[in-house]
């Protein structure tokens, strides 16, 4: 530990900001972020409306509820593991891949710097849609059954009754969600970490794993820190807005 | 397409549709974890076997053996156990003693404290690991489980301290007033009338707590340093380096690693995702 710590102003800001590589690991998060909350949601919602169906038997449903559930109860660090396993190169991912088909040759998925940001995107979209799913079931049930009826003497059937009541219904459910995961996937470390690491050469690199990297590989603590602060402001940022949200509907 | 086909037609298809739906669904969430599972059954020869198939000849209980008969991959579940269980003990009774205090007393600052306490969840581990392993350091608990179980209740103490202030809410002050006009203090109150009544919010409390604790692993990372100390999700990623990739091992320390909440999941499924989604999801 430094004795005689020296006030630097906004020095550090100003270096971070300037860092190539903190830019990539914002352009990075911020794709990983985006694109993971809106395939939570679309899966989510899916899932949900499938498991709401009354074609199926009530005990059906609930094995494919069980089903649907599986990814969440698995921690991150044992997903990243389970996907290395598959999305290995000679693995069974590749291998459904080329018997269909689909590619005609092995890929690389988490050591390509094509792919990787996909993959990884991807398997967090595997583990990330079930908390979705649970949420907008709970949602979709508590939607009065007389809305749709009034909806049918309107006209309202299928895709109409889905734009017009379902999401109105459920925008607040849509809103909290999106904006929680946002500040959740923001932070993503381990499922990065365990997979690619970052690499390859920073394709995969997060404003969190660069963090890490500049505090115990570098040992860079202070701009550590300072990256640490942007995520925290970037946070709260966001948190703002979740509350204001609680607020709005709870009134 | 209502015009073409008769209605039964058309809800037949529907429903052939719905079920194929359904299908694809569970292939896309439960082929993973079948693949997980059938993987701790293989040799490590045959995990990348060419064609791939779920069940080989090779069957066997192998890779659980050497897991569990390896003092290393032990220990890391023991550290597990002993973390969670003593981060899930003292976060359920200090939420209690908390939750208590913001139900049923005025102190000063208790707003602040309030809005401290509910402000801490919004704040992202990654930004607190810095502070904290300097603090650790300083502390002399770095590579402790000291280290690990007060770090942990930073982050599950908020939400016990909150869901407990909620629940004793919800019970009525005659309960601690009949109580004190027989003579007993708060504490009989607290511990003999209204903990045993606000048993399912405890439960609740504390299964989510002994999975956040189960599944952490950032803290883990940087506040341990020596395989004597590691936990599960960390001890899993070094299964990797040492043994150069022994899959079928892996894949069965992953299986026995997600057992606890597994099962801790199916019992309590229901005040789990109670709890967890009643912060999304209004009425």
């Amino acid at each position: 530990m430094n004795q005689n710590p020296v006030f630097v102003g906004i020095d550090n800001y100003v270096a971070i900001l300037s860092n190539n590589v903190f830019l990539r690991a914002m352009a990075n998060t911020l794709y990983l972020t985006c694109v993971s909350v809106i395939f939570h949601l679309l899966l989510g919602l899916g899932f949900a409306m499938l498991l709401d169906t009354q074609v199926i038997s009530p005990l059906t449903r609930a094995l494919f509820r069980v089903i649907y559930i599986l990814p969440w109860v698995f921690t991150a660090s044992i997903i990243a593991i389970l996907w290395r396993l598959m999305l290995n190169p000679n693995g069974v991912i590749n291998y459904l891949l080329m018997w269909s088909g689909a590619v005609s040759e092995q890929i690389e998925w988490l050591s390509s710097r094509q792919v990787a940001l996909h993959a990884v995107t991807f398997i967090n979209i595997w583990a990330g849609y079930p908390f979705y799913m649970v949420s907008l079931l709970a949602g979709l049930q508590g939607i009065p059954a007389d809305i749709y009826e009034a909806g049918k003497i309107d006209g309202a059937n299928g895709w109409k009754s889905f734009r017009f009541i379902t999401l109105p219904q459920l925008k607040p459910i849509i809103i909290s969600l999106a904006m929680l995961d946002f500040i959740w996937t923001m932070q993503q470390f381990t499922l990065i970490w365990m997979t690619t690491g970052g690499g390859p050469i920073r394709t995969t690199e997060m404003l969190s794993t660069f963090t890490y990297k500049l505090a115990f590989s570098s040992y860079d603590f202070s701009l550590a820190s300072t990256m640490a602060f942007i995520i925290l402001l970037l946070s709260l940022f966001i948190a703002l807005f979740y509350v204001r949200n609680q607020r709005a509907t709870d009134e | 397409m209502n015009r073409v086909l008769s209605p039964t037609a058309h809800n037949l298809l529907i429903k052939i549709l719905i079920i194929g739906g359904l299908i694809l669904g569970a292939l896309f969430a439960g082929f993973p974890v079948l693949w997980m599972v059938t993987s701790s059954f293989k040799s490590n020869t045959e995990i990348f076997a060419f064609p791939p198939r779920l069940i080989t000849e090779s069957f066997s209980f192998s890779a659980y053996r050497e897991v569990l008969t390896n003092p290393q991959q032990l220990r890391f579940f023991f550290n597990s156990y002993v973390v969670s269980t003593f981060v899930t003990v003292f976060t359920v009774v200090v939420g209690i003693l908390g939750g208590y205090s913001f139900s049923r007393y005025n102190f000063p600052l208790k707003k602040l404290l309030n809005l401290i306490i509910i402000g801490v969840q919004a704040v992202p581990p990654i930004t607190l690991m810095i502070p904290y392993f300097g603090l650790i350091i300083a502390l002399r608990l770095y590579d402790t489980y000291g280290a690990l179980i007060l770090t942990y209740m930073v982050f599950t103490l908020p939400y016990a301290i909150i869901m407990m202030t909620g629940y004793f809410n919800t019970l009525p002050r005659d309960l601690d007033e009949a109580v004190m006009i027989d003579g007993g203090s708060p504490a009989v109150a607290l511990w003999r009338v209204l903990v045993p009544i606000s048993l399912p919010g405890i439960v609740s409390v504390g299964v989510y707590t002994f999975m956040l604790a189960w599944n952490e692993f950032l803290f883990a990372l940087t506040l341990t340093r020596t395989n004597e100390m590691r936990t599960v999700p960390v001890g899993i990623q070094l299964l990797m380096g040492q043994h150069s990739y022994e899959w079928n091992q892996m894949m069965a320390m992953s299986v026995l690693g997600s057992l606890p909440v597994l099962i801790l999941f199916t019992i309590f499924q229901r005040y789990f995702i109670a709890g967890m989604s009643s912060g999304s999801v209004k009425g």
